[in-house]
Formats: C-alpha cells, sequence, structure tokens
C-alpha cells in the first residue's frame, strides 16, 4: 500500500514540473508552445470525458457537442457580444454546461452502447447547426475575424495573444483548478457514489442511490469541463470551425481517454500528449497520418488494454 | 404494528404467473424465512419488495406506508436493504470501501463534497464496528473481488447491514458455500438477528440452516402459498412435505 502511495506522489510531482516547466523544456527537444497548449487543452477535455467513462463507467460519443458549445460560445462573445477574454471563456462555460444538464435528463436512464448513440445524435444537432447558419456562425469555413484578448487583471495587463508561453500558462492554471475539482470531487463521499455505480450499477442502486441522478450529475461536471476544455480551444486557435462539434473530435477524445489510461487519473493527459504529438509529427510527414494513428491506437488497446500508464503502474508496481 | 405487510400481491410476465396473490406480514424483530422448489417464485417475490421489479396487482405497506410504487432507492432509505442470489460487491474496491460507501449513504452524505474531519472519524469507526462484526477486519484492505466466495457474502451482507436497515432481505445466503462457510454466515445473520433485533426475511435451500434460524416459514410453490408457520408446523405439514421436502429427501 505504501510503497503504492509513494509512486502516486511521485508521478503527481513528474506531471506537475513537466507541465510547469513546458516552454523551457518543450522547444529544447524539438516542439513548440502552441504543441504543449494543444496537449493541454485536449488532455482536459480527455480527463473531463474520463470523469464520466473512468470514473462513473459510462461512455459518451458526444462530448465534442459540449467542447464545440464552449468553443463557440467563446468565440462568438468577443467577436459579437464584448471583447474580454475570461467574459467569453465564462460564457462558453455557461452555453457548454446548460446545454449538457438540459440534454442530460432525455439521456440518462440509457446504457451502454444506446447512451454513446444518443449522445452522438445530440452532437450532430449541434454540428448541423453550426454548420448551416452561415450568417452567425461562418458555416463551413468557421468563425474568423476575432482573437483573444488581452488579459486585464487591475494591477497589470498580460499580453496573451502574442506570447504563446503566456497564453500557455493561463491555460494551465484553469487546468490546475479543473483537474483539483475533479480530483477533490473523486475523493469525496459522492465521487465514491459514481465509482459504485461504475463497479456495479445494481448493487449502488439498492444501496439507496439513485443511480440515473447521479449519472446526471456526474455528466452535468464532465461536459462542464469540457466546455471549459473548449472555451480554450477556440481562444489557443483564434478560430472555430464545426469540426470541433463534429462526432470524430468526440471519438478523438475516447481514444485519447483509452490511450493513456481510462482507470488512472492522468492516463487521459498522457493519451492526449501521445495523440497530439504523432498527429504533429504524422501528418507533416502523410496525408494517412489518421490511420497511424488507429493502428497505434488498436496495438495499446491489444496489448495494453489498460492504457500507456497503465501499463506502466502495473511494471512500477511489479 | 406490523413492520411489512404485504398483501395479495401478483407478478406477471406476460401469460406467466411467476407470483400469485400472495400475502405475508412480518414482525419487527421476526426472522421469516421463505421456502420452496426450483421456479416457485421466491426471488421474483423478493424483487417485488425490494422494487426492482413493479407489481402487477396488490400492494405492500413497509411501516404502514404504502411503498407500492417507490423506486429502489426509496425503498432503500425507508430501511428495506437486500443481497442477491448472485453476490453483487464491488469487485476492485477493497473491503473497507464497500463497506465505506453504504454507511455514508446512510449519514446521508451521498452528494457530499466535503466531509469535517468529526463526520470522517464516524464513518471510519462506523466501518471499523461493521469489519469486527463480520470478522473481516484483517481482510479489510484487500481487493472485494479477491476474496473467497464466504467472505464475499458476508462482505455483501454487511453492506446492507451497513445502511442501518430495518427489514434485511436476504437472497440464498449460504447458496454455493461449503460446511464451513454456511456455518460461519448462520452465526452471523443468528447474532444480527439476535444481537441487533433485526427484522430479517431470508430465502434458503438449506432447511438445517432455515429450521436453525427461522421464527416463522413461509412455502411458496408454483407462484402461490402453500402454507405458513413455525418451523415444527411446517416440518408437520403434509402438502409441504409432498410438494417439497418429499422431494428434496
Amino acid at each position: 500500500m505504501n510503497g503504492v502511495d509513494v509512486n502516486k506522489q511521485a508521478a503527481n510531482v513528474v506531471v506537475w514540473l513537466l507541465l510547469l516547466a513546458m516552454p523551457y523544456w518543450l522547444p529544447a527537444v524539438g516542439g513548440y508552445i502552441e504543441l504543449g497548449s494543444r496537449a493541454v487543452v485536449l488532455g482536459l477535455a480527455a480527463m473531463s470525458l474520463n470523469f464520466l467513462l473512468g470514473y462513473t463507467g459510462v461512455l459518451s460519443f458526444g462530448h465534442a457537442a459540449y467542447f464545440g458549445l464552449g468553443a463557440y460560445g467563446t468565440a462568438m462573445t468577443i467577436k459579437y457580444l464584448y471583447p474580454s477574454t475570461p467574459v467569453a471563456i465564462l460564457v462558453g462555460i455557461v452555453v457548454g454546461t446548460l446545454a449538457a444538464a438540459l440534454i442530460g435528463p432525455l439521456i440518462i436512464r440509457l446504457r451502454g452502447v444506446y447512451f454513446a448513440m444518443v449522445t452522438i445524435a445530440f452532437g450532430q444537432v449541434f454540428f448541423f447547426i453550426a454548420f448551416r447558419w452561415n450568417s452567425v456562425t461562418g458555416g463551413d469555413d468557421g468563425l474568423t475575424g476575432w482573437t483573444r484578448q488581452p488579459l486585464h487583471l487591475g494591477f497589470a495587463t498580460i499580453n496573451i495573444q502574442n506570447n504563446p508561453s503566456a497564453y500557455y500558462y493561463l491555460v494551465l492554471v484553469l487546468f490546475t483548478v479543473a483537474v483539483g475539482v475533479m480530483a477533490w470531487l473523486l475523493r469525496s463521499p459522492f465521487g465514491r457514489t459514481l465509482i459504485a455505480i461504475r463497479e456495479n450499477e445494481r448493487r449502488a442502486r439498492f444501496l439507496g442511490i439513485p443511480v440515473d441522478q447521479h449519472i446526471w450529475m456526474s455528466w452535468v461536471v464532465s461536459c462542464c469541463f469540457v466546455s471549459l476544455a473548449g472555451a480554450l480551444y477556440a481562444l489557443l486557435n483564434n478560430f472555430v470551425d464545426p469540426r470541433a462539434l463534429y462526432w470524430t473530435q468526440s471519438g478523438d477524445f475516447v481514444i485519447m481517454a483509452v490511450l493513456g489510461g481510462m482507470r488512472s487519473f492522468w492516463g487521459p493527459l498522457i493519451g492526449a500528449a501521445i495523440y497530439v504529438v504523432l498527429q504533429d509529427y504524422l501528418s507533416s510527414q502523410t496525408e494517412n497520418w489518421m490511420s497511424f494513428i488507429g493502428l497505434f491506437f488498436v496495438l495499446i488497446v491489444l496489448f495494453f488494454p489498460r492504457g500507456v500508464l497503465g501499463f506502466i503502474r502495473r511494471k512500477a508496481v511489479s | 404494528m406490523s413492520l411489512l405487510r404485504v398483501e395479495n400481491v401478483s407478478k406477471h410476465f406476460g401469460s406467466l404467473v411467476a407470483v400469485d396473490r400472495v400475502s405475508m406480514v412480518v414482525e419487527p424483530g421476526e426472522l421469516r424465512a421463505v421456502i420452496g422448489p426450483n421456479g416457485a417464485g421466491k426471488t421474483t417475490f423478493f424483487n417485488l419488495i425490494s422494487g426492482f421489479l413493479t407489481l402487477t396487482s396488490g400492494r405492500i405497506l413497509f411501516d404502514g406506508e404504502d411503498i407500492s410504487r417507490l423506486r429502489p432507492a426509496r425503498r432503500v432509505w425507508r430501511g428495506i436493504a437486500r443481497t442477491f442470489q448472485i453476490t453483487e460487491i464491488f469487485p476492485e474496491l477493497t473491503v473497507r470501501e464497500n463497506l465505506r460507501i453504504p454507511v455514508e449513504v446512510a449519514a446521508g452524505y451521498r452528494v457530499k463534497t466535503w466531509l469535517s474531519r468529526d463526520a470522517d472519524g464516524e464513518i471510519r469507526a462506523r466501518v471499523t464496528d461493521l469489519l469486527e462484526i463480520s470478522g473481516l477486519t484483517d481482510k479489510a484492505d484487500r481487493l472485494a473481488g479477491e476474496l473467497s466466495h464466504g467472505d464475499q457474502r458476508a462482505t455483501e451482507i454487511m453492506m446492507a447491514l451497513a445502511l442501518k436497515p430495518r427489514l434485511l432481505l436476504l437472497d440464498e445466503p449460504t447458496a454455493g458455500m461449503g460446511e464451513q462457510e454456511t456455518y460461519d454466515i448462520t452465526q452471523l445473520i443468528r447474532k444480527l438477528h439476535k444481537d441487533q433485533k433485526l427484522s430479517i426475511v431470508l430465502i434458503e435451500h438449506d432447511m438445517r440452516v432455515v429450521f436453525h434460524l427461522a421464527d416463522r416459514i413461509m412455502v411458496l410453490a408454483e407462484g402461490a402459498m402453500l402454507a405458513e408457520g413455525t418451523p415444527s408446523e411446517i416440518a408437520a405439514n403434509e402438502a409441504v412435505q409432498e410438494a417439497y421436502l418429499g422431494k428434496a429427501a
């Protein structure tokens, strides 16, 4: 027991050190800071998905909907309503979370593949709205003509627009808050009811846990943080297009979570980092980069069913 | 007042009548056994009481209130806890965690995101108590899925007990067990019944267990009630012997 705890603490320290120092070491190994920001943003999305998938046992194939709503909410706020980065992020989160909270009651009674299918269907509704509503969303071309705004802190103004490191650290601060809240929830009595549902839904129900209600709550928490990831994604690119809402984007989140290991807290972040780096490298070599990622995914699932981190952890224990 | 009053309940699956107008009254502190041949509708009857299945007709009163239409979780909140014929636990959590979850639910903490030091201490103390009662203390930090069948069974019973139920429903607690395990579980049930004055209804196939534990016995056959009475009355009942005990012997 104690050995595992020490390992866990060590893993936490390593992850946080790597994240904090990213702008210093990533360029040195041939990367660039936006790549790091991308990995952290998508990592947040995958970890949010995993709150539902790995810790409640519910597979959503429609998280891109709330990711995309967060992204569009943020972009449209800056473009049409109010040119402020924090306000835009807040609007993005509220829009995505509200949509999830309202759609939740319609889907939480479904299980397994039925749940996954219906989440895809709802996701596609938002995709088609963004795709068709040219005058507001920019349609297929995406929403351009806006940029993230300087951050006014009262005593100082931080230029996050032309300084990738500054934006990276904004992302990291929000990532830390989001991940901290999720970790804290999972260690609480509420979090244990979610794990109970994952472990054995029937037992959970007959221990007096209203399972559907708790799945709804987990769904809303998960979608809230995926909306935040979407907001940060739009700001990172200064651009958003309907692909952020498309069901293949949802699939990418699932791939990241499974790749890294959905039973480990940091797994999805590792999965996202691997995905982002592979994508960046492979897409500069070949147009068919997706096939290589697919092949890699199949190999991981076949040989390391608990993901990369699950495999490393098992090695560390034995 | 009776603790549980089941009035003329029936359950139909299409044209199959699984439970046919069965009534039962359980008094506080009573240990009632439900016996009958395979396919007699015992488990279905249990599922109706716990809310796993909905009634076709009839009604169920718990503590004088109609619970016929309540969802399972709400019946648990009223004080009805159950175990299953095939053990239902949280296999990848430790025994301690398995017990902690129902203790927290019973304390009303299921949506709490933070516990005070005092509250956390009380929860831990209660889990420790439950471990001691069941004799699982030295296995507390093992994964529940790795325990022997008998210990998993005991864990499941203690999870139900952790809810501080007023009525405990046990579906074949000794199914698939060896001599020693059967004896241990029987002693545990006896202890809960005698020491904690817990009202229990159990389904059981092992007649020694039934006659050792039960205050009263109800016999089901083909979905309907065949007989009801004290163990000695049931042992002397000719219809029961013909339908059930005769075949078993």
